[in-house]
C-alpha cells in the first residue's frame, strides 16, 4: 500500500512539475503566512481592460433590455405593464456597469487574468458541447467515451493506457447505472 | 402538548424507512462529491438536483438537506487533508486543521469536526424547532409591500456580503433579476423577451441554472486550476479524538454553536462568517493565544461547529418567510419549488408533516454524518487520492446525464452546458455567481408582490413607508445599500492620511 501510494504521488509530482514548472514552496505554517501564501498562488486580477470589457456588455445588455421592456409597454406606476419591472432591473444593471467602469478603471483586485491553462476550460466547453450535438445522432457511449478520453488524455496528462482503461470504465459504469439500473431514456446506442 | 404534537409527528415521517433510506443516500453522496476539490454544497446540490425528481416532496428535500450537511463537511476533510477548503466557510479550518494533520492528528482534527458539526447542529436544530414557529407567526401577517422589501433586502445582503466586489454582485443579481422575468407575464399575459422560441414561453427553469452556474461553471473552471493543486493528500490515523482532545475542544464547540445558531439566521453567508467569528473568539478567549496556526483543536472545533450550526440555522429564513438566506438555500428552494412547495409562513401550518419532517430529518441527518464519518474516512482518503484528471470527466457525466434524465430534453443540457460557460466567464471577471442565482429565484416573487403592491398603494411608491414593517426594512435597505459607499470613503481619508504619514517619514528619512 506504502510503495503503491509513493509511486502515485511520485506521478503526481512528475505531472504537476511538467505542468506547472514550480516546485511546492516552504510549508507555510501560520495563518497569516498561509494567507501571504494563497495571495502570492493566487492568479493575478482581471485587470482594467477584463474590466472596461465585462462592463461594457453589462451596459450593452442593460441597454438592449430597456429597449426591448420599452417595446414590450412600461404602463404607469399605478397600473404597470408588462415591460415596467424589467425596464428597471435593466436601468440599474446599466447605471451598475457604468459606475464599475468608473470604478475599476486601474483594474482592481477581483477577477482572474485568462492564461494558457484557460485553453483547457475552453476545449472543456468545446467536447461538452460536441457531446450535446451527438448524444442525440448516436447516442451517449460513444461521446461521452470521447470526452472522458479528451478530458484525461490531453486536459489531465494521464497516459494514453490509463485514459483508455479509465474512460471504458467510467462508460460502462455510467451504462450499468443510468441505463441497466434506473432504466432512463437517455439516447443511446446500444 | 398543543405545540410538540405535530413536532413529533414529524418524527414519524422522517422514521419512514424511504425516507430514511434517502437521508442515508443524501448524507452519503453529499459527502463523496463534497470531498472533491472545489466542489462546495452549493455546486454539490445543483449536481445532484436531478436525483430529487421522481420521489416524494418530503423525501426530496429531506435528501436535498442531507446532500447539504454531507458536502458540507466533505468540504471539511479537504481542508485539513490538503489544506484546500471545499468552500468559505472552511477557509479557517484549514489554518490549524491542516497543520495537525502535518503533526499526525488528522484524524484527531476530523473526528473533533465531526462531533463539533453534530453538536452545533442538533443544538441549532433545538433552537430552530422553538424559533421557526414564532418567526412564521409574525409573518403571517406580511402583506405583498412587506415581501417586496423583504426580498429586496435579502436580494441586497447577499450580493453585499459575498466575496468580490459589490457592485458586480449588484450586477449578477440584476441579470438574475431579468433572466426571472424572461417567459409569459402572469399579470398580462405578455410573452417576455422569447423571440418566438416556444421552449423559452414558460420561462427558463431554475434547474439548468443551477447546474450550469455552479456544477459546470466550477469543473470547466477546475480544468484550468487543478494544476495549482496537487499535493498528496496527508496520512490518517488513529480517527478518534482522545480525552484530551475533547476536552480541549469542548469549550470551543459550545461557544462555536451559539455563535453559528444566531448568525446563521441572518441572511448572507451566514456560515462563512460564523466560522470566522468563532475562529476569532477562540484566538481571543484562549489562555495561549500563540497556539492558534500552530494545531490547536479549538481552532477547527469551534468554526467547524459554528458553521454547520449557522448552516442549520440559515433554514429559518428559508423554511418560515421564504426568503433563502445564501446561494445554497437558495437552490433548496428552487427544488422545493419544483416539488410544489412554497416555502413561506404558511407552510407550517399547511404542511406541517412536511415541515416537521424535513426540521427532524436533520438530528437522523446528522446522525447518521457523525456515525458514517469516522469509518468512511478510509475512503474518502482514497478518493482523494484518485487524481483530479480521472475524477473531472466523471463529474462532467454526472452534470450532462443528470440534466437530460429531468425532462429528457436535450435542450436542458445545452442549457446546462451555456450556463456553464456564463459561470465560468463570470468567476473569470470577478462576478459571483451566488447573487445571480438567488436573485433569479426570487424574481417572480419580487416582481408580483412589487405590482401587486403598486396596485394596493396606487402607484405610490412613498406607501411603502407607511407600513411599519416595510419602512422598517426598507430603511435597513437604504443602510446596507449606502453603507459601502460611506464606508469607501472614510478608508480613502484613512489611507491618504496613511500615505501621507509615510510620505512625510519618507522625507524626513532622506532628510
Amino acid at each position: 500500500m506504502d510503495a503503491k501510494h509513493a509511486r502515485h504521488s511520485a506521478e503526481d509530482k512528475a505531472v504537476e512539475a511538467k505542468t506547472d514548472q514550480s516546485i511546492e514552496p516552504e510549508e507555510a505554517l501560520t495563518p497569516e503566512e498561509l494567507a501571504a501564501q494563497w495571495e502570492a498562488e493566487s492568479p493575478e486580477p482581471a485587470g482594467p481592460i477584463a474590466n472596461l470589457v465585462s462592463s461594457l456588455v453589462v451596459l450593452g445588455l442593460g441597454i438592449v433590455g430597456m429597449v426591448l421592456s420599452v417595446g414590450l409597454g412600461l404602463g404607469s406606476p399605478a397600473e404597470p405593464a408588462a415591460g415596467m419591472w424589467p425596464f428597471i432591473i435593466s436601468l440599474i444593471a446599466s447605471v451598475m456597469a457604468i459606475a464599475q467602469i468608473i470604478v475599476g478603471r486601474r483594474g482592481g483586485k477581483d477577477g482572474e487574468k485568462f492564461s494558457a491553462l484557460s485553453w483547457y476550460a475552453a476545449i472543456g466547453f468545446g467536447t461538452l458541447l460536441l457531446m450535446v450535438v451527438l448524444m442525440p445522432l448516436i447516442g451517449f457511449e460513444i461521446p461521452s467515451l470521447l470526452l472522458c478520453f479528451v478530458w484525461m488524455r490531453w486536459l489531465g496528462g494521464e497516459r494514453w493506457r490509463s485514459a483508455t482503461i479509465y474512460s471504458i470504465l467510467i462508460v460502462l459504469a455510467f451504462y450499468a447505472i443510468f441505463i441497466a439500473a434506473l432504466g432512463t431514456t437517455i439516447p443511446r446506442l446500444f | 402538548m398543543e405545540f410538540f404534537g405535530p413536532v413529533l409527528d414529524g418524527f414519524n415521517v422522517v422514521l419512514d424507512p424511504t425516507n430514511l433510506l434517502y437521508c442515508l443516500l443524501g448524507v452519503a453522496v453529499g459527502m463523496l462529491i463534497g470531498v472533491l476539490p472545489g466542489l462546495g454544497p452549493a455546486a454539490t446540490i445543483a449536481i445532484l438536483l436531478p436525483m430529487t425528481y421522481g420521489v416524494e416532496p418530503v423525501t426530496a428535500i429531506i435528501m436535498l438537506a442531507g446532500i447539504f450537511y454531507g458536502a458540507q463537511y466533505g468540504g471539511t476533510i479537504t481542508s485539513v487533508l490538503l489544506r484546500l477548503p471545499g468552500e468559505a466557510s472552511s477557509v479557517v479550518t484549514v489554518f490549524d486543521g491542516y497543520v495537525m494533520a502535518k503533526q499526525g492528528r488528522a484524524g484527531a482534527a476530523l473526528g473533533i469536526a465531526a462531533i463539533g458539526s453534530f453538536i452545533g447542529a442538533t443544538i441549532s436544530i433545538i433552537g430552530l424547532t422553538f424559533l421557526a414557529p414564532l418567526v412564521a407567526r409574525f409573518a403571517l401577517d406580511f402583506g405583498p409591500p412587506e415581501y417586496t422589501a423583504l426580498a429586496m433586502l435579502g436580494i441586497l445582503l447577499v450580493a453585499t456580503i459575498s466575496g468580490g466586489t459589490k457592485i458586480k454582485a449588484i450586477i449578477a443579481a440584476a441579470v438574475g433579476l431579468f433572466l426571472a422575468t424572461i417567459g409569459r407575464d402572469g399579470f398580462t399575459g405578455a410573452e417576455r423577451f422569447t423571440f418566438g422560441n416556444l421552449s423559452l414561453a414558460d420561462g427558463i427553469d431554475f434547474v439548468p441554472i443551477a447546474m450550469g452556474l455552479f456544477g459546470v461553471g466550477e469543473i470547466l473552471y477546475n480544468l484550468e486550476e487543478r494544476h495549482r493543486a496537487a499535493t498528496a493528500p496527508v496520512k490518517v490515523s488513529n480517527v478518534w479524538p482522545k480525552g484530551k482532545d475533547i476536552k480541549e475542544a469542548s469549550g470551543a464547540i459550545g461557544r462555536g454553536s451559539v455563535l453559528g445558531f444566531f448568525l446563521g439566521i441572518l441572511p448572507g453567508g451566514g456560515a462563512t462568517i460564523a466560522s470566522l467569528a468563532s475562529y476569532a473568539t477562540e484566538k481571543k478567549t484562549a489562555k495561549d493565544p500563540s497556539r492558534f496556526g500552530k494545531g490547536a483543536i479549538e481552532g477547527v472545533a469551534g468554526p467547524e461547529s459554528a458553521n454547520n450550526a449557522a448552516a442549520t440555522s440559515s433554514f429559518i429564513p428559508l423554511l418560515t418567510l421564504g426568503i433563502p438566506a445564501n446561494a445554497t438555500m437558495a437552490i433548496i428552494f428552487g427544488a422545493l419549488l419544483i416539488q410544489g412547495v412554497t416555502p413561506g409562513p404558511q407552510l407550517i401550518n399547511n404542511d406541517p408533516q412536511l415541515f416537521w419532517g424535513v426540521v427532524n430529518s436533520m438530528y437522523i441527518g446528522n446522525i447518521l454524518l457523525l456515525i458514517m464519518s469516522i469509518p468512511l474516512i478510509g475512503i474518502f482518503v482514497r478518493i482523494l487520492r484518485v487524481r483530479a484528471a480521472i475524477l473531472a470527466p466523471i463529474t462532467a457525466l454526472i452534470t450532462m446525464l443528470g440534466a437530460y434524465t429531468i425532462r429528457n430534453s436535450m435542450f436542458d443540457v445545452l442549457l446546462v452546458v451555456f450556463f456553464g460557460a456564463i459561470g465560468y466567464l463570470m468567476k473569470k471577471f470577478g462576478f459571483e455567481p451566488g447573487p445571480l442565482v438567488l436573485a433569479f429565484v426570487l424574481g417572480s416573487l419580487l416582481e408580483s408582490n412589487l405590482r401587486r403592491s403598486l396596485l394596493v398603494l396606487e402607484g405610490d411608491p412613498m406607501g411603502f413607508f407607511t407600513r411599519p414593517i416595510s419602512a422598517t426594512l426598507l430603511v435597513l435597505f437604504i443602510v446596507v445599500a449606502v453603507w459601502p459607499i460611506v464606508k469607501g470613503v472614510i478608508d480613502k481619508r484613512k489611507n491618504s492620511s496613511l500615505a501621507a504619514s509615510v510620505a512625510e517619514e519618507k522625507l524626513k528619512e532622506n532628510a
